[in-house]
């Protein structure tokens, strides 16, 4: 059911954790759904210099989460902002359907918090 | 090099290659339809007749109380749907219980579009059946009781024959679906006194693709399938031979070392339960400590979702399956440890191990140590771990 890309991905995803004194965090999802998302990130001259996840979910929401934290280093807050679910399936090389929904938690987990880190400047 | 380790048994099971052996002949040489009147037809029929006067002697049934089918799920629709619509003139009622297959709720939905009404009993936390709660569900107009003997999730084993006592005292039809016990234990028909069982062939190693129903004689049914002249014209549908031979066999094999097998496979259960218990913190055992099939562990590990522990394991060579909505493609977790009062969180993180007499020791340590790894590495990349973990050193 999934592609080899996002078993790698799930394999060894990367940037697992959450970082010291992050500048902004956003949580999405809920446990009794079965996925729940947190993603810090650390911003230095609107750039996002730095992402960590967290997740409690399925093999998708694990590959999601870390390919979309790889995808917003480096970007400034405006690109991050406009990253969609989508460009995260691509990245993976596609998702089956019923997965769709984990590389929308990452989209917005994502954005949550780099709201929480706008609403605190 | 990569290890396979099947840890699926009560999903399906490998066919015995004796079984194979006895099965060959029956696609190639004696390919006969067995309703022809010529000799061809004539020894398939005869092949045919062999396999269910075996059946029907291993579950003490008369032969003409044995009907093939394709498998579990076609017996279980026909019980349900058949039994009903026959005794439709009794009522409409049903009753059933909140852990059945999806074959038996597949076919009380489609009662309940047809009018029928359907109680669904309770089961209490170790997924027993609630008999005064079942008993109290009887109605003038209820005309069947279905109730699955083993689970197929928990492996939780029902009082059956307290049921056919409740069901007899109220005269009311009972069917049990059958299909996670007989290859566990030798269920007589006549003792526990069942008007209607179903069994499938593949989760004893035998082929994939046959079951049979065992309907009492006297006991009304309405067809499902229509067709020819087969099965005492109630099952249409050219004989499946080779599949009959083949699940006869399996079950006479099964049959003749069932004792120690399960004694076997319940070691491997219990030393894979026990190191579990001990060596993985947050880990809830579904299902009854005792009253459960032998090769049945099913965990609930917190923290983590089930999917992804099943993933993982599977890149170790371990094969599992997972009561988690995220590996059926639907958003709800399995409705049998929600039965049980598992909560939706933590029944999302449920694995079912279920073990058979191929598995070793060695396998069952090697499973646990791997395990081990998964879930702390799973839970390590948990958001809910840490919070729990915090609240837990308090």
């Amino acid at each position: 059911m999934y592609n080899d890309k996002v078993m790698e991905a799930f394999k060894n995803p990367k940037n697992v954790g959450e970082i010291e004194n992050y500048d902004g965090i956003g949580v999405v999802g809920n446990a009794s759904c079965g996925d729940i998302m947190q993603i810090t990130i650390k911003v230095e001259n609107g750039i996002i210099v730095d992402a960590k996840f967290k997740t409690f979910g399925c093999a998708a929401a694990v590959a999601t989460s870390s390919t979309a934290t790889q995808m917003v280093i480096g970007m400034t807050l405006e690109e991050a902002l406009a990253l969609t679910n989508k460009k995260v399936v691509e990245e993976l090389e596609g998702l089956p359907p019923q997965k769709i929904h984990c590389s929308v938690l990452a989209e917005e987990a994502i954005k949550k918090a780099i709201e929480d880190y706008k609403s605190k400047q | 090099m990569q290890r396979s380790i099947y840890l699926d048994h009560a999903a399906t099971t490998k066919v015995d290659e004796r079984v194979i052996q006895k099965m060959l002949p029956y696609f190639s040489d004696i390919y006969g339809n067995a309703n022809s009147q010529h000799f061809y037809g004539r020894k398939a029929q005869k092949a045919l007749d062999e396999a269910r006067d075996q059946i029907a002697q291993i579950i003490g049934a008369n032969p003409s109380e044995v009907y093939f089918t394709s498998g579990g799920t076609e017996a279980d629709n026909w019980a349900v749907c058949g039994l009903a619509r026959a005794n439709s003139t009794k009522g409409k009622h049903i009753i059933t219980t909140k852990i059945e297959h999806a074959a038996i709720f597949g076919a009380c939905k489609t009662l309940e579009k047809e009018g029928y009404e359907v109680t669904y009993v309770d089961v209490n936390e170790d997924g027993i059946v609630d008999l005064a709660k079942l008993e109290s569900a009887i109605r003038q107009d209820t005309v069947l009781i279905t109730c699955m003997y083993a689970n197929n999730e928990i492996g939780t084993i029902q009082p059956i024959e307290r049921i056919v006592e409740i069901a007899k005292k109220h005269k009311v039809i009972f069917f049990t679906d059958a299909v996670q016990a007989i290859p566990v234990m030798n269920i007589n028909v006549k003792q526990v006194g069942v008007d209607a069982m179903a069994f499938s062939s593949h989760k004893f190693n035998g082929p994939k693709g046959v079951g049979v129903l065992y309907l009492r004689n006297g006991v009304k049914i309405s067809n499902i399938i229509s067709g020819g002249h087969q099965e005492r014209t109630r099952r249409g549908g050219t004989s499946n031979v080779a599949g009959a031979v083949g699940m006869a066999e399996a079950l006479r094999l099964n049959r003749l070392t069932l004792e120690q097998d399960v004694e076997y496979i319940r070691s491997l259960r219990d030393l894979f339960v026990s190191r579990v218990q001990n060596e993985i913190p947050f880990a809830k055992y579904n299902g009854h400590p005792q009253l459960r099939v032998p090769g049945n562990a099913d965990f609930s590990f917190e923290f983590i979702e089930g999917e992804s522990i099943l993933f993982s394991l599977d890149l170790e060579g371990i094969a599992v399956s997972s009561g988690s909505a995220c590996s059926s493609g639907s958003l709800e977790p399995s409705h049998v440890l929600l039965a049980i009062g598992v909560e939706e969180a933590v029944a999302h993180g449920s694995i079912r191990f279920s073990f058979g007499k191929e598995n070793t020791v060695e396998e069952v340590n090697y499973v646990v140590d791997k395990l081990k790894q998964i879930v702390e590495r799973l839970r390590m990349m948990s958001p809910l771990y840490k919070v729990e973990s915090k609240t837990t050193k308090c």
